[in-house]
């Protein structure tokens, strides 16, 4: 790996750490949610500064070159994140759906209370 | 009116003929009558009100599984004995809602499906369709050993134990159809049938209209069963 390559890699794991923790920061990007990205940025500099380690991986999964190895890595990651939102969006989607069932099962009940206590004011007005 | 009967009837959009079907409802159905307004943009909210049955209205539109399932969530919160499921578009005749609620009733099983296919009542159903029934009729006899003929149908009397069983999470939000009728066979529930009139769809709309909503729903039912086959039987 040649001094530019280290160098832009480093500045892009980097930036990903700034942003993550400036999201979480502003409380743009929830603590759970971040650590994915922070692990994936660390991989990266890990990589860089261990080339041997991206040498060797290279080795084990049979691919020609290093950074083969990289993107086969990043698309698995990417992979993996998809399927994260995927699992997290149906949870969310029975919390939304459990939510409006409750909702309007008690905004039925609401207004059947309201109209009863309604018809027993006029009755007793009567 | 009975404390104990609930009829439930799902509606979106269905402002042309909701009057009259709670209208028929009321008529043979001795029961307290809900419907539940799948956030319709039509008027049938204001026409449900304006029948004086007690209406629930969802706050958007969620699909027909899960319209009725606020309706089994409202009847076990209210402690209905037996439920009856009625669509709101008319298709189902009410003549036969004391038959279906005698069934369950009398303990002759613990799921009555109104079938349109046990006796001819000239009711017509387009090809894809019939070859999808033909084909869940299949699968649900290899499955389970029953034999149902109308694994579609919407028109459904249930006691207290099976809608218990359908307000889980687990419970179809699009199409309750074939899968949850060999999910309740694979856990020791009854399921009979009674041969019913239906009637067209007035307005000529389906659920399963258009190449992409058939092959969706081919998918979503072929899966649905797979992932109820590879499940424990109980639990």
């Amino acid at each position: 790996m040649t001094l530019h390559q280290k160098i832009f890699a480093i500045a892009v794991s980097l930036a990903v750490f700034v942003v993550i923790v400036w999201l979480v920061r502003n409380r743009k990007l929830k603590t759970e949610y971040s650590w994915l990205w922070l692990l994936a940025g660390l991989g990266v500099i890990v990589f860089v500064v261990w080339y041997d380690l991206l040498v060797w991986l290279t080795a084990l999964i049979g691919a020609v070159a290093p950074t083969t190895t990289l993107f086969i890595f990043s698309i698995v990651f990417l992979v993996f994140v998809s399927l994260h939102f995927a699992v997290k969006i149906s949870r969310l989607s029975d919390q939304v759906k459990n939510l409006a069932q409750k909702i309007s099962l008690l905004e039925a009940q609401r207004g059947q209370a309201f109209s009863e206590s309604k018809n027993n004011r006029e009755q007793k007005a009567k | 009116m009975s404390a104990k009967r609930c009829i439930v009837i799902p509606a979106y959009n269905e402002a042309g003929q909701i009057a009259s079907v709670i209208e028929g409802a009321r008529k043979f159905g001795q029961a307290d009558i809900v419907v539940i307004d799948d956030g319709s943009v039509d008027g049938t909210l204001d026409l449900a009100r304006a029948a004086g049955v007690f209406v629930i209205r969802h706050p958007f539109n969620m699909g027909a599984g899960v319209a009725t399932q606020t309706g089994y969530k409202f009847a076990c919160k209210k402690g209905f004995e037996t439920l009856l499921q009625l669509d709101g578009d008319g298709q189902h005749h009410p003549g036969h809602i004391p038959e279906l609620f005698a069934m369950v009733e009398e303990g002759v099983c613990d799921l009555a499906i109104g079938s349109r296919f046990l006796q001819k009542c000239g009711h017509r159903t387009g090809f894809w369709k019939q070859a999808g029934i033909q084909l869940f009729r299949a699968l649900i006899r290899m499955t389970t050993g029953k034999f149902i003929t109308d694994p579609t149908s919407g028109y459904r009397c249930m006691n207290r134990r099976v809608f218990e069983y359908f307000t889980a999470d687990s419970y179809p939000w699009d199409y309750p159809d074939a899968n949850v009728l060999i999910d309740l066979l694979r856990r020791g529930f009854r399921i009979a049938e009674l041969p019913v009139a239906m009637a067209p769809n007035p307005e000529g709309r389906s659920m399963h209209r258009g190449i992409f909503r058939i092959s969706y729903y081919f998918f979503n039912m072929f899966f649905s069963i797979l992932v109820i086959l590879m499940r424990r039987k109980t639990g």
